[in-house]
């Protein structure tokens, strides 16, 4: 039975910190930094838990800043 | 297997659509408008059509979309971007024209352009981002806000004797005979940014060929304008909002009944 692990990138420069990536996330990999801001003042969102990623792109699809890349791969 | 094997170009399942430039939207954090331009453009860059798109801007929150997605655009008087539309694709018959509007624009000052093109059957795509309210001014009732909803022109709720009902000008554009598609769509969760997605293509698809006027409704939210978060008024949308404009295909005289036509494949099982 092949394995999907996924891993995701997140410009935070462009993230506005909306939260809507968190919620989408079926697997509670994303997280907003509770302190840390960017340059623009945002509280961007990060991987909280990256080893949970399944890769399904669902926090990409929903964030309407696309600052958020996806990767995912087969393991056999 | 390290994180660096995986962050690898081959292994890209999602990544910012080439067609979006460089600059910062203006929306505010949690926009649905980020996620249409965002469709907007992986369509046009899907279809090959990047050199042949004409887009024409509302007045509203989505007036600046020329800064933001790498396409030709036409920034219209307040409600009159189906009238521009329709003169840019007599001239340029061969070119992909849509209208991006909002509900101040389209169903408010625009009422009129709009139902005139739709029953014209100009073929153009129409998209439009309803989210209730007038964002761009501060929050102000629009035609389609709901009964009962606060804005910063009905403080204690919209009322129906003094206010009217909510107008939902989408269902008025189906009895037309010039409208060829026309559907209401949302894009709250992955799931339905997909469906959004294959909707806005169809209608692409239906002004490149000709069949008449598609209609795209975007059911949206306005979090600054409803004071709340972003996942809040998601929330909000979904229990308020899809009650008065329920989700789904209104009018599809292109693909009658796709889903039907996807069932009785489903039927039929394999051998």
């Amino acid at each position: 039975m092949p394995k999907v692990i996924g891993a995701v990138d997140i410009n935070i420069e462009r993230c506005k910190g909306c939260d809507l990536c968190v919620a989408a996330c079926p697997a509670d990999v994303l997280l907003l930094q509770p302190k840390e801001v960017n340059d623009r003042g945002y509280h961007f969102a990060y991987t909280a838990n990256p080893d949970k990623c399944i890769g399904c792109a669902a926090c990409a699809l929903v964030c309407p800043d696309a600052c958020i890349t996806v990767y995912r791969k087969k393991i056999d | 297997m390290s994180y660096e094997d995986i962050k690898k170009p081959e292994n890209i399942v999602y990544q910012r659509p080439a067609l979006l430039n460089g600059n910062h939207m203006h929306y505010c954090p949690g926009c649905s408008h980020g996620v249409v331009h965002k469709l907007i453009a992986e369509i046009v860059e899907e279809m090959g059509l990047q050199d042949k798109t004409i887009g024409i801007a509302p007045v509203g929150c989505a007036v600046f979309a020329y800064n933001y997605v790498d396409i030709d655009w036409i920034e219209a008087a307040h409600g009159r971007a189906p009238a521009v539309a329709t003169a840019v694709k007599r001239l340029n018959p061969d070119r992909m024209v849509f209208t991006y509007q909002g509900d101040g624009d389209l169903a408010a000052i625009g009422t009129g352009e709009t139902i005139h093109a739709a029953n014209r059957g100009e073929n153009i795509a129409i998209i439009f981002i309803n989210n209730g309210i007038y964002g761009m001014t501060g929050g102000q009732m629009s035609p389609t806000t709901l009964e009962g909803m606060k804005t910063s022109t009905s403080p204690y709720g919209r009322r129906i004797d003094l206010n009217g009902y909510p107008l939902p000008i989408t269902n008025l554009l189906v009895g037309l005979d010039g409208t060829c598609y026309v559907t209401r769509q949302s894009v709250h969760t992955a799931a339905a940014v997909r469906k959004t997605k294959a909707a806005i293509k169809q209608a692409f698809k239906n002004a490149m060929e000709g069949r008449g006027t598609s209609v795209v409704e975007v059911v949206s939210t306005c979090n600054s304008g409803w004071k709340m978060t972003p996942v809040q008024a998601n929330d909000w949308m979904v229990e308020h909002m899809f009650k008065k404009y329920p989700i789904g295909d209104l009018k599809n005289t292109v693909n009658p009944a796709p889903a039907a036509h996807a069932k009785g494949v489903e039927t039929h099982p394999k051998q």
